[in-house]
Formats: structure tokens, C-alpha cells, sequence
């Protein structure tokens, strides 16, 4: 009988992380602008992605939008609307989108024809956060219904975020959002971070966002 | 929970592996998971049990080695050790900081297995 150690040292999530290199490489030769969009269900992710589609396209911008779920095609149906392309990921029971469900989505079409692809994530602030779909900015949101803490109580979402956003503003007064506080809170978690306070209902703050994303554009396509 | 999809990543490549030492049985699998890699040890513990059920894995222990987070502070020109994941200072000088150096890591560090005789393929 022998007992032997063999070293690995290779990550967990290589399989993911591999595509969503590939991914990267893409949309890297595309040109196009990827970004995840992260948050509790019920934040407004998809009522804001509307709202950044319709604006987007109004001045020229071609869009795009991924949107995932456990079921339904609702959400994929409510941002159609907008007159973007959009496409409906069915995880059936998987609590978070993977790089193998984008790569499979993205079938057909063209990349270098896009000049921003939005994916929103599956509505959870733990487990979209292990997961690389080679997007170049991760977003995470807050609405202002669900407490000032939420950066502390998910620090692993909002510490790999690249901008965060908060929503639903006009519901702040309401709701006795502490402002000052929820700001403090995810600076504390993510020092420096971009930071939008937006209301898709009212189109407040979303001339930051906007100007925020074509700043972020790749230059010029080839 | 995604604990179920990271233990059977980890089953996978572990009886990939063990392609290279037929007749192994595998008696431990030790990872390094970072503090900020938003994966409970006991829901791993439970769903290593269930995933390794009629695998090569079948009754070994899993062991867990913790990460702590290291940050980049650049007032003080070196990486220092978060105590926890609630405030991103550096505990010397308080300096916010955002270069993270280790803490996400998901890692399999090693396997041991135990062989009847030895039959190494390399």
C-alpha cells in the first residue's frame, strides 16, 4: 500500500474561467462593450437595463441584452420592447449564469455589429460573483427598499464590482434611505468604485450612466 | 447555493486526474478557498458527501484551508491581512484600499491517494 500527494494547484472554476477568457478575446476583437449586471431579485435590474436600452438607442448606439432566470421569458419579453435584440437564458434551477450558457446565447450573432451587450445576471448577490463571463465592467445594484448594509452583508459582489448602482431614487424620501450611509457602505466595501443613483422611473441620474458607459466604449471599431 | 456546482467541478477534475494512477483511491482532497470566495464550508462539507457517492472520491475527507484577504496598501508600500471582509482599510495606516493580492482564490491544492502497488503512469 502506498499513499502519495499529488499537487494540483489549478482552480475550481478553470472550465469557466478558460471560456470566459475566450469571451474576453471576443468581445475584445469585436469591439463591443460587455457588461454583467448583478443584484438581489426585485432591485430593478430589468427595468433599468430598459430604460439604458431605449436611451442608448435613441442616440445611435447598437444594443444588445442577455437576461437570465430560472424561468420564464418574461423579462427577455419586457426588454425586447425597447427594439433591441435580446435573448432569454433559462437556468433551470442554477442560482447564477455561467460563461458556457453566454457562449451558447451568443450563437449567431454578430459581435462586431454591437457596440454594447448587456448581460443581467440571475437575481442573487452570491453566486453570479464566482462566476467570469468575460465581461469588462460588473455592476452591481442596490435598490433603496432594501437597506444601507447590503454592501457589508455581500462584500464578495460588491468588492469584484467595477460600478454600482443605486435605484429607485424616487422612492428614497419613502423608504428614509440613508443616503450618506449606503454610500459610506459600499466605499467602505470597494474604495473608489463608481457609484449612479438612477431612477428608471423618473430618468433621474441616468445622464451619469449614460455618459459613463460610452466614456467606457472601446475606441473606434477597426 | 452553488456549493453542488463547485463540489462536482472539483469531483470532475479529480477523477481526471486519477486517469494518470489507475487503481488509486483517493483518501483526501484539500482545497484553498479565499475569505471573499462566497463559498460556505459546510454546504461543501453536505454536498461533497452527496457528489462523491459512487466515485473514486466515495469516503474521503475533504479539507478546507481558509485564505485570509491580502490587500496592496500603497501608503504604507506593502501587501498587509484584512482581520475580516467588512471594511477594505489597511488595518495600519487606514488607507482605503481596492488592489486585492489574495482572497478569491477557488482552488484544489492537492489530492492523496493510495495505491495497492505502485503503478505510476506519468
Amino acid at each position: 500500500m502506498t499513499t502519495r500527494i499529488v499537487e494540483l494547484r489549478q482552480g475550481i472554476l478553470k472550465k469557466n474561467d478558460e471560456l470566459a477568457r475566450a469571451l474576453r478575446e471576443r468581445y475584445t476583437a469585436a469591439a463591443v462593450l460587455v457588461l454583467n449586471l448583478v443584484s438581489s431579485p426585485g432591485t430593478g435590474k430589468t427595468a433599468f437595463l430598459e430604460q439604458t436600452l431605449r436611451e442608448l438607442r435613441k442616440s445611435g448606439a447598437r444594443v444588445a441584452a442577455l437576461v437570465g432566470d430560472l424561468e420564464t421569458d418574461n423579462d427577455a419579453r419586457r426588454l425586447a420592447a425597447s427594439g433591441a435584440p435580446v435573448r432569454q437564458i433559462n437556468t433551470h434551477g442554477i442560482c447564477h449564469l455561467e460563461a458556457e450558457m453566454v457562449s451558447k446565447h451568443l450563437d449567431g450573432w454578430q459581435l462586431s455589429e454591437l457596440d454594447y451587450l448587456f448581460i443581467e445576471n440571475v437575481g442573487n448577490l452570491v453566486c453570479p460573483s464566482s462566476y467570469d463571463l468575460g465581461e469588462k465592467i460588473r455592476v452591481a445594484l442596490l435598490s433603496v427598499t432594501e437597506g444601507e448594509d447590503k454592501p457589508l452583508k455581500y462584500p464578495t459582489l460588491f468588492n469584484s464590482a467595477d460600478a454600482a448602482i443605486i435605484t429607485k431614487i424616487d422612492l428614497a424620501e419613502p423608504c428614509g434611505f440613508d443616503r450618506e450611509t449606503a454610500l459610506r457602505n459600499i466605499h467602505e466595501i470597494r474604495p473608489g468604485i463608481k457609484i449612479f443613483e438612477v431612477s428608471a422611473k423618473t430618468g433621474a441620474g441616468m445622464a451619469q450612466w449614460l455618459q459613463y458607459l460610452r466614456e467606457q466604449r472601446p475606441i473606434a471599431k477597426p | 447555493m452553488h456549493e453542488l456546482s463547485i463540489v462536482s467541478s472539483v469531483v470532475d477534475q479529480v477523477i481526471e486526474t486519477l486517469n494518470a494512477y489507475p487503481g488509486a483511491r483517493v483518501k483526501e482532497v484539500r482545497l484553498r478557498l479565499g475569505a471573499l470566495s462566497a463559498v460556505i464550508e459546510d454546504s461543501l462539507q453536505f454536498c461533497y458527501g452527496i457528489a462523491t457517492q459512487n466515485t473514486p472520491l466515495a469516503g474521503s475527507v475533504l479539507v478546507v484551508k481558509v485564505l485570509p484577504i491580502v490587500m496592496r496598501c500603497d501608503s504604507c508600500n506593502a501587501d498587509v491581512e484584512l482581520p475580516g471582509v467588512q471594511s477594505f482599510r489597511c488595518p495600519r495606516c487606514e488607507a482605503p484600499v481596492s488592489d486585492l493580492r489574495q482572497g478569491r482564490e477557488l482552488e484544489i491544492e492537492s489530492i492523496e491517494i493510495e495505491n495497492e502497488e505502485v503503478t505510476v503512469k506519468s
